[in-house]
């Protein structure tokens, strides 16, 4: 690790005039991505704004229809909530499902999502349920929010303060996870309102959270796992291939993970 | 069994200690004015160094010192060494490059030492590392195992210009020859075992001191054998003699194995502290281990095994390339030959045997013994030729085991060992009861009916430990004794303290061998402390390695507590004004036979120190002794485990349903520990067999160099063991014991492997069997199902 400064505004005010003012500024909120690249040297940002100290981004609220889920709200607190459980079970277990009891204690969704690392789970849970995350600026809708690997809509300064996902229609994510890291190796989240179907891939795509048309289509006739049989999964060469996992293994797991989502999302 | 003597399982004494946060790590350890060292560390497998230039580095903010190659050349401070001989089959002895401990000239893997920057902080010292400018060369490497001796290969050492370290041998060649002329069967297998990077809890750390009013150094290390440490720096490396340089490994939190060796950055510490005239301290991050910890196992294997009409086993002929790594570790050379082909015979009666191991140097790190040490490696060679064979010649796994076993003791292999005792057909027949192998048809339709694969695997396992005679390890190339010491301390009041040179770093020696003691002398056993790990309060020690601690450790303890009972029956008979034959010890009271005259063990105690009732002509004062033990044979612990699997043919994912162990490991002092002991052994094996594995690209990079790739073995891996015991006590040892601590190690990657070939109809899978190996494997034997 690098020197640097270190901002623990109390309010989103502050925070919103620091990240003005402070140059080569990082937000740190769960600290789960950006201090373990900071300890390896690979980040040296002049400063770090730490979130933690600001109340008003840490809740889960039922808001008509919709959960708002705020930025600093960490893994644990989303899969534990009795809220987020009865209106979105599939998203308590998606988030149950992140890394080890440390990192979900400590992670937020907030923090996750503006990662977008390629083989983190929220992205393609968000995508799936069409939410919308809402910034210091404005509201980006999912389907705009993850432009590539470790890329979002997000500017300079721009702050995640919480997200809004709508209830009522059906969800599942299933994750395969890598043995070493327990990452996603590959995961597919299928997200049903009304006649629309979403299927979010993650973990596997060369380029990020990516959506399965294909599979989106079969399933918007009939929303059954059945209806995925003989669909072709997405073509080796826009997957990854790494130690774990060839392109080919991966777009069979795709088509295993989005059958397994589908029954689950389909279970009563 | 109640109370806290041998048997009884007594909760570890170091326990309370570790887990409130109690304990006294290196890294814990902190010396006034103590700088701190950062290694700068080849990012090239193989390159030239053409020149280092440390002048902007040197000036930056809280620099002390920088060294390279060049300062411990001109200083005359050693190379590291490899402390076992090996001779090649045509006598030639083993090509041992040199092994700067800062690299001179070259380097030879990514993460090897290039210089040390050693400030007054940690970070200073990294900032400082990164403006050092190093103008490398890049050679090309050899990375790869098979072909690494290739004619056209780049030369790694120039003392070995095609990169073979050895080529060895042992066993009758001839006789195996006609054993093959005469087969009915052959079975042949061709086998990988895996390169694994041993993970302690505890990462190296190091804190070198000097004491220039005494010109003494002392080491604070993360050492399984403080004595060898000391050893090997003073006499090879030459840091100080003997007495003038103590070593201290405080608790160290695990070893497996790779804390055995004497590494670089603790001869760097010791030897700079001196040069800056300040203690200097290192603490590996784990990436520094992932790069430069020695690494365990990396063989290729072919194997042959002939079997007659009747099912019985005629030879064996195994054929190991072994992966040394960039340079030769303390002990790498003993690994893939003298603890590797002497187990090949395993729990077999084998009339003739053929190892032949070529032992390579490749641009990766170097490799040493981690758990089980070349026995591990045996053991899957030798039972996955079992299965294979019982599979091609239709019989039941576990009664082609059965028919070849040895059955009367002591037997001699073909290979070295002589086996003192066992039971190995009782160990099989009652794994196989708890484990319901019966039952197993049935599991296996319902997993089907699922759509899941079962399979069964045997491992029927044997390792030599207790490591060893130290004349017969001597004639083997060792360089080194292996006996153990131990000192008994008898305090005024009656309390004991025990000096051993074991190290405990785990195994839960002060609770083990407290209850020796206390059980011997009939005293509380918190009245009991083992001293270890510290050269300047213990004797020489050989340490703790190899599943010795109990055979040879505690047997030395015995030696010294029947030396402290000879003593104190004659103080006794003394205080009790009778005859010294007419003493009894028992229950911690010395009494006169047939009167009801008694003293308590700590009132003879006392009796000793303040000598008032004998005169110093009659009996010296005081009540302490030592010994020295070397046993007369190895020990030999067996066992068989029965793993079963289930695999997911749709993901490739393997899950170990239920896992059997039964094993002998003669007396059990504490059953508690054992069973831990196991259960770690056991998770380990599992780990080669399905998760770990390091891999390096074609560069000489290495890919798991962190969690992130290395697949760790976790909990919910791993099902709920069962584990049990047959016993036939150890004949060549006071107590009994056999040793422990590497059985499960050993036993696990077969009885996988063995379980996942069963499940999948094919044998063509290697470890790790990760959910892509086997998925892959699955679809091809889907396939062939399918012709
Ligand atoms: C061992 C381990 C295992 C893991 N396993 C998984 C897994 O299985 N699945 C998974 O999805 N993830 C996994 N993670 C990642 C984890 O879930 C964290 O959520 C993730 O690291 C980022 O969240 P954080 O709160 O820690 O963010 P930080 O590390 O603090 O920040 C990450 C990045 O986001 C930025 N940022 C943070 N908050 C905001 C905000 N409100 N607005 C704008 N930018 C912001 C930061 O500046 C930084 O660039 C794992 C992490 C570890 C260490």
């Amino acid at each position: 690790m690098y020197a640097f400064d270190f901002h623990r505004p109390a309010t989103l005010r502050q925070a919103n005039s620091l990240i003005g003012k402070v140059e080569d500024a990082k937000i740190l909120a769960g600290g789960q991505t950006l201090l373990p690249t900071m300890k390896q040297r690979l980040a040296s940002p002049a400063a770090v704004i730490d979130l933690s100290g600001v109340p008003e981004l840490v809740g889960i609220e039922q808001k008509g229809r919709n959960l708002v889920i705020g930025a600093m709200t960490s893994h644990a607190e989303v899969a534990s909530s009795a809220l987020v459980k009865a209106a979105l079970p599939g998203l308590a277990a998606l988030a149950g499902g992140i890394g080890d009891p440390h990192v979900r204690h400590k992670g937020t969704i907030g923090g996750s999502i503006a990662n977008n690392d390629p083989a983190a789970d929220y992205p393609a849970g968000l995508l799936a349920l069409g939410a919308t995350i809402v910034t210091n600026r404005r509201r980006i809708p999912a389907g705009e929010f993850f432009t590539g690997m470790f890329s979002t809509a997000l500017d300079e300064g721009e702050i995640i303060t919480k997200v809004i996902i709508p209830t009522g229609g059906k969800f599942a994510y299933a994750k395969f996870r890598n043995p070493a890291s327990r990452y996603a190796m590959v995961g597919v989240a299928v997200g049903k309102k009304g006649s629309s179907v979403v299927v979010a891939v993650t973990g596997a795509g060369s380029d990020g959270v990516f959506r399965w048309a294909e599979a989106e289509a079969a399933l918007g006739k009939r929303f059954n796992a059945k209806s995925l049989d003989g669909i072709k999964t997405p073509a080796a060469k826009e997957l990854n291939s790494d130690i774990h996992a060839s392109a080919e293994y991966r777009s069979h797991l795709i088509g295993v993970m989005a059958r397994r989502a589908v029954a689950a999302a389909t279970a009563k | 069994m109640a109370g806290t003597g041998i048997g009884a399982r007594v909760t570890r004494k170091e326990d309370f200690r570790f887990i409130t946060g109690k304990g006294n790590y290196t890294d814990d350890i902190n010396r006034p004015g103590q700088a701190h060292a950062y290694f700068l560390r080849s990012p090239h497998a193989h390159a030239k160094i053409r020149k280092i230039d440390t002048v902007k580095a040197a000036a930056m903010p809280g620099v002390v010192a920088i060294f390279t190659g060049a300062d411990i050349e001109a200083d005359k401070v050693g190379g590291l060494i490899c402390g076992w001989m090996i001779h090649s089959k045509d006598g030639s002895p083993m090509k041992a490059g040199a092994h700067p401990a800062l690299a001179v000239g070259k380097v030879r893997y990514v993460g090897d030492h290039v210089a040390v920057v050693i400030a007054e902080s940690l970070a200073e010292a990294r900032d400082a590392a990164e403006a050092i400018v190093v103008d490398y060369e890049p050679l090309k490497p050899v990375v790869d195992l098979a072909s690494a001796t290739k004619k056209g290969s780049p030369v790694i050492h120039d003392a070995a210009p095609d990169n073979q370290v050895y080529d060895w041998h042992l066993g009758d060649e001839a006789a195996v020859k006609a054993a093959f002329k005469k087969a009915k069967h052959i079975t042949k297998i061709d086998l990988v075992n895996n390169r694994l990077v041993p993970n302690a809890m505890e990462p190296r750390a190091a804190i070198g001191d000097y004491n220039p009013g005494e010109e003494a150094f002392t080491l604070y290390t993360t050492s399984q054998n403080p004595h060898v440490a000391r050893l090997v720096l003073s006499a090879f490396i030459g840091i100080a003699p003997e007495h003038k340089l103590r070593v201290i490994a405080p608790d160290v939190g695990g070893g497996f194995g790779s804390k055995i060796f004497i590494y670089a950055e603790e001869t760097i510490c010791v030897w700079a502290a001196k040069k800056v005239g300040r203690p200097v301290k290192w603490v590996a991050d784990r990436t520094e281990e992932f790069l430069a910890i020695a690494h365990g196992r990396d063989h290729l294997t072919h194997a042959e095994m002939a079997i007659d009409e009747n099912g019985r086993i005629l030879g064996l002929h195994v054929k190991t390339r072994a992966n040394l790594g960039a340079y030769l570790s303390t002990f790498a050379s003993s690994v893939p030959t003298y603890l590797y082909v002497p187990l090949l015979s395993g729990q077999y009666n084998i009339p003739a045997i053929y190892g032949e191991v070529e032992a390579v140097y490749t641009n990766t790190a170097p490799v040493d013994a981690y758990r089980g040490a070349g026995r591990p490696e045996a053991t899957f060679v030798i039972e996955r030729l079992m299965e294979v064979a019982a599979r091609e010649l239709g019989m039941d796994p576990a009664a082609f085991r059965k028919k070849n076993f040895i059955k009367s003791f002591p037997h001699q292999t073909p290979v070295i060992m002589c086996y003192d005792t066992g039971d190995y057909n009782a160990s099989l027949v009652k794994a196989m009861e708890i484990h319901d192998v019966k039952g197993f048809a049935r599991r296996k339709r319902e997993s089907a009916k699922a759509g899941k694969l079962r399979g069964l695997g045997y491992s029927a396992y044997i390792e030599a430990c207790g490591i060893a005679p130290s004349a017969a390890v001597g004639s083997l190339g060792a360089g080194v004794g292996l006996w153990e010491s131990a000192e008994v301390r008898v305090n005024p009041v009656g309390t004991v303290e025990v000096l051993t040179g074991s190290h405990s770093h785990g195994q839960g020696h002060e609770t083990t061998f407290a209850q020796l003691v206390a059980g011997r002398l009939g005293i509380p056993i918190e009245n009991v402390a083992i001293v270890h790990g510290d050269t300047d309060k213990v004797q020489m020690g050989m340490g703790t390695y190899g599943s010795r601690s109990g055979a040879v450790g505690m047997s030395a303890i015995v030696k010294a507590l029947d030396k402290i009972e000879a003593k104190a029956k004659k103080v006794a008979s003394f205080v009790l004004e009778a005859s010294e034959a007419d003493i009894d010890f028992k229950d911690g009271k010395f009494s006169v036979k047939g009167t009801d005259k008694s003293i308590d063990f700590a009132s003879v105690a006392l009796q000793a120190y303040v000598a008032h009732k004998f005169t110093g002509e009659q009996l010296e004062p005081g009540l302490k002794e030592g010994a020295f033990y070397d046993p007369t044979n190895f020990t030999f612990p067996s066992g068989v485990h029965i793993a079963e699997v289930e695999i997911d043919p749709e993901t490739g994912v393997t899950t170990i349903a239920k896992w059997t162990a039964v094993d002998d490991f003669g007396v059990i002092i504490n059953p508690m520990i054992v069973e831990g002991q196991v259960h770690g052994g056991i998770a380990q094996g599992i780990g080669q067999a399905l998760l770990e594995g390091a891999v390096y690209d074609a560069n000489g990079q290495l890919l798991t160099a962190s969690y992130m790739d290395y697949a760790m073995p976790r909990a919910d891996d791993l099902p709920s063991f069962r584990v049990d015991h047959t016993t036939t006590p150890c004949p060549s040892n006071p107590l009994g014991i056999k040793g422990c601590g590497e059985a499960g190690a050993i036993a696990a990657p077969a009885a996988v492997m063995n379980a996942v070939t069963d499940a999948l109809g094919h044998e063509n899978i290697a470890m790790p069997a990760t959910p892509q190996a086997v998925w892959h494997a699955a679809q091809a034997g889907l396939a062939r199902a399918a012709e």
